[in-house]
């Protein structure tokens, strides 16, 4: 019997094989490109349009808009108003916006400082679409003047409540050991409210993107690509992380959540939402303080074999956390985009949890060390605690 | 013991290094200026040129003036076919015919209407009073309508019924009265969208012996609905935003001007006309030439018309607009210019 019988038909090879249905589709498409099948469904409709506002910049002179047509169709503008107004524009590059274009509109305007303006765009079909400058200040440019600025705001916002919180250290260390327990507890309760924080203000930035990028998918699927990615990192590192790796991590999550803040302070003081005043620093300062605990928080233990850092560790760990602030409000203050925010605090999302579920692994063992449950009387005052206080720092910093 | 030795040594550093940062804190009152915006306003001093700014008002390009023209369509009548009848009155006859027609009501933006005759607003309809009229109406759009005169004539020439649907034909017949000035519209229901898609024109019926000799003209006031929301997006007179501020209407100083005022705007409950640097007399109606107003302002709703005379006394640019500041910044607003006289 002859095993290496030719196979009944004729085989292609792979490579064809892979091919073929790529070249039907081609044909497909070109029976809709070339043709016209569907013509029954088009023939009298009106055009479909979309169009979206992706910044407002305020000028000296007016404003510049940035448009996308995420609709499916080519789009034209025909006429620009402000404040339910006709006005002079010009259109770079002019003409009709073919699908995912963008172009800018100059408007030549007379704004009036910290009042409320719409700019709306009508189209060739008579539809309308509008953007709104809630209040109306000078868009900051990049100067030196306005770098240094926004990079304090994040200095004094990230890196230095962290440092400070991180001064508590030693104190933590002469603790006695059942309250070691609810202090890892207390860094999760911080976690949590950061996790739950950060999922609302995606949620609202994801709104601001254009519909055609699924604002909020994108959020949610940067949060688990993110959370995967460090647990792929994490266990090709082995079972025994030492308290660095841990308190790593929770400084890198806790460094995209700042970015995330970073980007909404820098974004609000860019569109004249917020007032510099010391209130809101102070606040943000006590609310950014136990950052900085829950950095330290694997490093108290004694058990760990591990010998106290040095302060370069800490420098590090403090630049980790608090440095992402500073380049969040200056992408929030000078290049804002929502599109790019939704990932950062996406990513910031799955950081975050990630790190949750580290704390608590380390938590559960820890308990399973000291012979206590894990959701003891201490933890549970400890997670309290921690929740607590981040809630009502908030207060003082909303914004 | 050493342990806690080099502890309390990183703790006086992290002191000290927290107290530099503090310090460095205070450098942001200084740079927080930047972040408060100064207060920058468009007319502070060092604002170069703010003419732009304040000049912007208006539409960008030109409709294409070959499909419609409101500067020819100001100062045309249409007194129809003339012809005598037996009993020695004068018999006027028109054919009018309503399509569907996307009309460019602003630069670039297009409005799908209904026309009589093609064009919007629909042709302007002049007789003497007393003249019998005869309009032939056929209807080439896709939806049922008909022609409905303001004026005094039997209830079965009303335009209400019979409804002429797409491919019929109905011929209105009437004597023209009273004089003065009145309009047609479409009747058919939902009224709103019959009359704002369009349907609309101006009907004179002059005086025994006329008016006096004077510079003539038709501004009907009329609105666009492009979203369908029930609010509009574009005013005019005569149809085309801003037409007549890009193409200020030509007069002499000192001539005898008369305008025929209709306004048709629908969803607005009031328009208005007001000139500027000069006063108008106001006919109400134009149903009594021995009654006026002197004003430079007038309130009207829809279906309001009244006929407006007035000299320019000086030579210049005379702005006219709806005194609904909204209204005129939407398209309604326009110039005369008067020029010396040449002789």
């Amino acid at each position: 019997m002859n095993t290496d019988s030719p196979q009944p038909g004729f085989k292609l090879p792979a490579l064809l094989q892979g091919l073929r249905p790529l070249l039907a589709l081609g044909l497909m498409l070109s029976v809709f490109a070339f043709g016209n099948p569907l013509a029954m469904f088009r023939a009298e409709a009106p055009p479909v349009e979309s169009i979206h506002f992706d910044q407002i910049r305020v000028v000296p002179d007016g404003f510049r808009v940035t448009l996308t047509n995420d609709g499916p169709t080519a789009v034209k503008i025909a006429q620009v108003q402000v404040d339910d107004a006709y006005w002079m524009f010009e259109q770079t590059p002019s003409g009709e916006i073919s699908r995912f274009g963008q172009v800018n509109l100059h408007i030549p305007y007379s704004w009036v400082q910290a009042e409320l303006h719409n700019i709306t765009v009508i189209t060739n079909s008579g539809l309308t679409f509008t953007g709104t400058v809630d209040a109306a200040v000078l868009t900051p440019t990049p100067g030196v003047k306005e770098f240094s600025a926004y990079g304090l705001l994040g200095i004094y916002v990230g890196v230095i409540p962290v440092l400070l919180g991180m001064l508590w250290f030693p104190a933590m260390r002469r603790m006695e050991r059942k309250w070691l327990g609810s202090l890892l507890a207390l860094t999760i309760g911080l976690l949590v409210f950061l996790l739950v924080d950060t999922f609302l203000e995606a949620t609202e930035v994801a709104e601001g993107v254009s519909g055609a990028f699924n604002g909020l998918p994108l959020v949610l699927f940067a949060a688990l690509l993110t959370w995967l990615l460090i647990s792929a990192i994490g266990s090709s590192r082995g079972e025994n992380k030492g308290p660095l790796y841990l308190a790593t991590l929770i400084a890198l999550s806790i460094g995209l959540h700042n970015l995330g803040e970073g980007l909404a302070i820098g974004a609000a003081f860019a569109l004249g939402e917020a007032a510099l005043g010391s209130f809101l620093v102070i606040g943000f300062t006590m609310h950014n303080i136990t950052e900085g605990i829950g950095i330290v928080a694997p490093f108290v233990p004694r058990d760990d074999k591990a010998a106290t850092p040095k302060l370069l560790v800490f420098g590090g760990l403090v630049l980790l956390a608090g440095g992402p602030a500073i380049l969040g409000a200056w992408i929030g203050g000078f290049a804002y985009s929502p599109l790019l925010a939704a990932i950062f605090l996406g990513v910031g999302l799955g950081a975050i949890w990630q790190v949750i579920v580290e704390v608590t692994n380390l938590l559960r063992r820890y308990a399973k060390a000291e012979n206590t449950p894990l959701v003891s009387w201490h933890n549970l005052v400890g997670f309290l605690f921690g929740l607590a206080i981040m809630y009502l720092t908030a207060l003082l910093v909303a914004i | 013991m050493s342990k806690n030795t080099l502890s309390r040594q990183e703790f006086l550093k992290l002191m000290l290094a927290g107290g530099a940062a503090l310090g460095a804190g205070a450098l942001i009152k200084n740079a927080g200026h930047a972040l408060e915006g100064d207060g920058h306003d468009p007319h502070s001093p060092t604002m170069e040129s703010d003419h732009d700014m304040h000049d912007g008002n208006m539409t960008v390009g030109e409709v294409d003036l070959s499909a419609f023209n409101p500067t020819e369509f100001l100062e045309h009548f249409d007194w129809g076919a003339a012809s005598t009848l037996p009993d020695g009155r004068t018999l006027r006859e028109w054919d009018v015919y309503a399509i569907d027609k996307e009309i460019e009501i602003a630069p670039g933006v297009f409005f799908p209407a209904w026309a009589y005759n093609g064009q919007v607003p629909g042709p302007t309809f002049r007789c003497n009073q007393g003249d019998v009229l005869r309009f032939k109406f056929s209807n080439g759009s896709g939806h049922p309508h008909t022609i409905h005169f303001h004026g005094i004539h039997p209830p079965a020439m009303d335009g209400i019924t019979p409804i002429v649907k797409t491919g019929e034909t109905f011929t209105y017949e009437f004597e023209a009265k009273p004089f003065g000035l009145h309009l047609y519209h479409c009747h058919v229901s939902p009224l709103k969208r019959h009359i704002h898609k369009g349907l609309y024109g101006t009907f004179i019926i002059d005086p025994p012996g006329g008016r006096a000799p004077a510079h003539e003209m038709v501004m009907v006031m009329n609105a666009f609905d492009t979203t369908f929301d029930g609010g509009n997006e574009v005013y005019a007179v005569n149809t085309v935003a801003f037409h007549y501020a890009k193409h200020p209407i030509q007069v002499k100083v000192g001539e005898l001007i008369r305008v025929y005022l209709v306004n048709v705007t629908e969803f607005d409950l009031l328009n208005s006309f007001h000139l500027h640097a000069s006063m108008y007399r106001l006919y109400r109606t134009g149903t009594r030439l021995d009654q006026y107003e002197y004003t430079d302002m007038v309130i009207m709703g829809q279906g309001e018309r009244h006929v407006l005379e007035f000299t320019l006394e000086y030579p210049g640019k005379y702005m006219f607009h709806a005194h609904q500041s909204e209204f005129a910044e939407l398209g309604w607003m326009g110039f005369f210019e008067a020029t010396e006289r040449s002789d």
